[in-house]
């Protein structure tokens, strides 16, 4: 066992699993929800040329997923300092 | 010169640059047949990573696909880089940990059966088989028509030559030789996409470009145009889908699932030194896809634009044959554009409804391009050598999982465990071999578009491995009846389903006779949660997970401890 005691391990993973659903929350809302679902009502919107659904789903939500990457990267790396298990 | 000419130039250069490297890194031991021997950068292994993703699909097919339906496309740009999130998150850090050489290791080990590891490979080659499939069909594509031969022979060409590429060296050879082709495809990509931009919108970045306005003072959005000539011209708009919304979103899921469980994909994480690694691998690997992702949708847009534009002229009167543009008599020697004259005005009509008079296969648009936009000739055969590396680079990748599935997976670790290394490794070769055989005759007979067979591997990967997998780490109680039950019911189901609209009953393959509305390239996710139903209801009223078993599962979800990376 890496952790001081067992309460740490759940403590650890339980941080990790919420950083996990608040990432993969956003993941769902730019893809599924802006791109395909909430498509038609945001198509309303111009953003230059594109209409905003469409860019969504064409650009948007592949900008989005980089970043929510990198971001989870960042995140975990001061999880696993902060529970001393890093390698 | 002519684009020939170029071709053979550029393709040769390229060539020699592949097999310069591979014989510099040729495999010695079987690990590093397999994995790379452990020790790569995650900024090359993520540039191998999106070489070996980014499929003739990608690039040759999808830019086209998406030029033909607009908004969509959206399902496979976002499908196929969402999964990547996936990844990151919820496999990759886990499976590096882990430690194993494949997908069938982990399977086998963490579900303590024989069994589960024999499913799990079964799966693994059938889904890869799928894939290599549209693999071949790409390369055919490329080769006819700059070699000026028929699809079949092209295809033929090309198994010849992924062959020798593929059986010489191993993981090793293969990862430094995708990165080279990273850099030849995203090259290739990339010139001809700025140069159309700066043509047709005055930017020099596509993806600004295509949301601009047109080049020719009227001022009008490029994608205001383009929705306006479909209007007048009997197409669906471009920016508005035909497809069921629900449709969209299960093709979108199992895309992104499926990549999440290929095979060939998540054995990359094993070749990263640390856990740490395997995360920030995944996110090096979607920068260098998502440039060419966030790309591919202006040079669909862009190239639309262009080839309504050339064949039916300006005022929408079509163009005399004699004066047909060079891009459609080009291409027409290879079959793949077709004009019949109808109204037998000796005029070339390009629209959606009754007054049509082309057949352009949606698989050469992107090799098109540089024509449509009347680019130079060397822009042209980059195209070609672009499309190449990212077949071939695909290509060989997935025949090094089926090798590895049949030799390491299959015989060592199944049938004959008593396998010498040298015995295992020509089993590996033979394999290859067999696979390269296969999946030119499945290029030669395809059941669709390459980026539709391809599609079709997604399905198959999202409902059997990602449900198994998924459970494996998050759910610790997840025992072996009901990891097996689940990817059996999950592939049985995905199959039968596809197999019966698109090879028994393919007049039956409308919406109307669809499953709550979804279409074959959709039901990996119906499968997937199948998977998911299936094998939670039978881990229920089964035997209870062993201890030491969900002991190593704890010990997979934090990083210390993890083991040099794996070198056997």
């Amino acid at each position: 066992m890496a952790f001081e005691n067992q309460d740490m391990a759940k403590r650890y993973w339980s941080e990790n699993l919420k950083i996990m659903g608040v990432l993969l929350a956003i993941w769902f809302a730019v893809s599924y929800g802006f791109g395909i679902l909430l498509v038609e009502p945001l198509n309303q919107i111009s953003l230059g040329g594109f209409k905003l659904g469409f860019w969504f789903a064409q650009q948007g939500a592949i900008y989005t997923f980089v970043v929510l990457i990198f971001v989870y990267v960042v995140k975990m790396n001061q999880l696993d300092k902060k529970y001393n298990v890093e390698e | 010169m002519d684009i020939q000419t170029w071709t053979f130039i550029l393709v040769g250069l390229t060539f020699a640059l592949y097999i310069g490297i591979a014989v510099w890194a040729r495999a010695a031991s079987t690990g590093e047949f397999y994995v790379a021997g452990g020790g790569v950068h995650p900024v090359a292994n993520g540039m191998a990573t999106a070489a070996d993703w980014m499929s003739a699909a990608s690039f040759i097919s999808m830019a086209g696909i998406i030029s033909f339906i607009g908004y969509d496309g959206g399902v496979y740009l976002m499908g196929w880089t969402g999964g990547y999130v996936l990844l990151a998150l919820c496999l990759a850090p886990y499976l590096r940990k882990f430690g194993k050489f494949t997908v069938p290791d982990f399977i086998g080990d963490r579900y303590y059966s024989q069994t589960a590891r024999m499913v799990a490979v079964f799966c693994a080659i059938f889904v890869s088989f799928t894939y290599v499939a549209g693999q071949m069909r790409g390369v055919g594509v490329v080769f006819s028509r700059f070699l000026e031969v028929d699809i079949n022979m092209g295809i033929i060409i090309g198994m010849c030559i992924v062959f020798f590429y593929a059986v010489m060296g191993g993981m090793k050879g293969i990862t430094y030789t995708q990165v080279a082709q990273y850099c030849v495809l995203i090259f290739a990509f990339m010139v001809p996409a700025i140069f159309t931009s700066i043509m047709m919108t005055g930017n020099p970045v596509p993806q600004l470009g295509f949301g601009g306005t047109v080049a020719d003072g009227s001022g009008m959005y490029l994608l205001d145009k383009l929705d306006g000539l479909s209007a007048e011209l009997g197409f669906n708009q471009y920016t508005d889908g035909s497809k069921s919304m629900v449709d969209v979103f299960f093709i979108t899921a199992a895309l992104m699932v499926g990549t999440a469980g290929l095979p060939h994909v998540i054995i990359r994480f094993f070749t990263v030194p640390k856990v740490k690694d395997a995360r920030i691998s995944a996110g090096w690997a979607l920068i260098f896809i998502a440039i060419l992702y966030t790309t591919a949708p202006a040079v669909a847009a862009f190239a639309r634009v262009n080839m309504i534009d050339s064949i039916n002229g300006p005022e929408l009167k079509g163009v005399p044959a004699e004066q047909a543009p060079s891009w459609v008599t080009n291409w027409e020697k290879t079959g793949l554009v077709k004009w019949e004259d109808k109204n037998g005005d000796g005029r070339m009509f390009y629209s959606g409804d009754a007054r049509n008079e082309m057949d352009i296969n949606r698989d050469i648009i992107v090799l098109a391009s540089p024509e449509l936009a009347n680019l130079p000739n060397w822009v042209v055969a980059l195209l070609a050598a672009g499309g190449l590396a990212a077949a071939l680079s695909t290509a060989a990748g997935l025949l090094l999982v089926i090798s590895t599935s049949v030799a390491h997976d299959l015989l060592k670790k199944g049938l004959k465990p008593d396998m010498t290394e040298k015995q295992e490794l020509l089993a590996a070769r033979l394999s290859a071999v067999g696979a390269v055989i296969a999946a030119g005759y499945m290029g030669i007979n395809p059941p669709g578009f390459v980026a539709q067979v391809v599609a079709f591997a997604f399905g198959l990967a999202a409902s059997s491995f990602f449900p198994a997998i998924i459970l494996g780490i998050f759910y610790k109680k997840m025992n072996k009846e009901g990891a097996i039950a689940g990817m059996i019911a999950g592939i049985v189901f995905t199959t039968a389903y596809i197999v019966f609209f698109k090879f028994i009953n393919p007049e039956m393959n409308t919406p109307e006779n669809w499953w709550f509305g979804i279409s074959p390239e959709g039901i990996g996710t119906l499968g997937m949660i199948l998977n998911f139903v299936v094998a939670i209801a039978v881990n229920k009223v089964t035997a209870e997970t062993p201890q030491e078993v969900q002991e190593m599962v704890e010990s997979i979800r934090y990083p210390k401890g993890a083991g040099a990376a794996i070198d056997h």
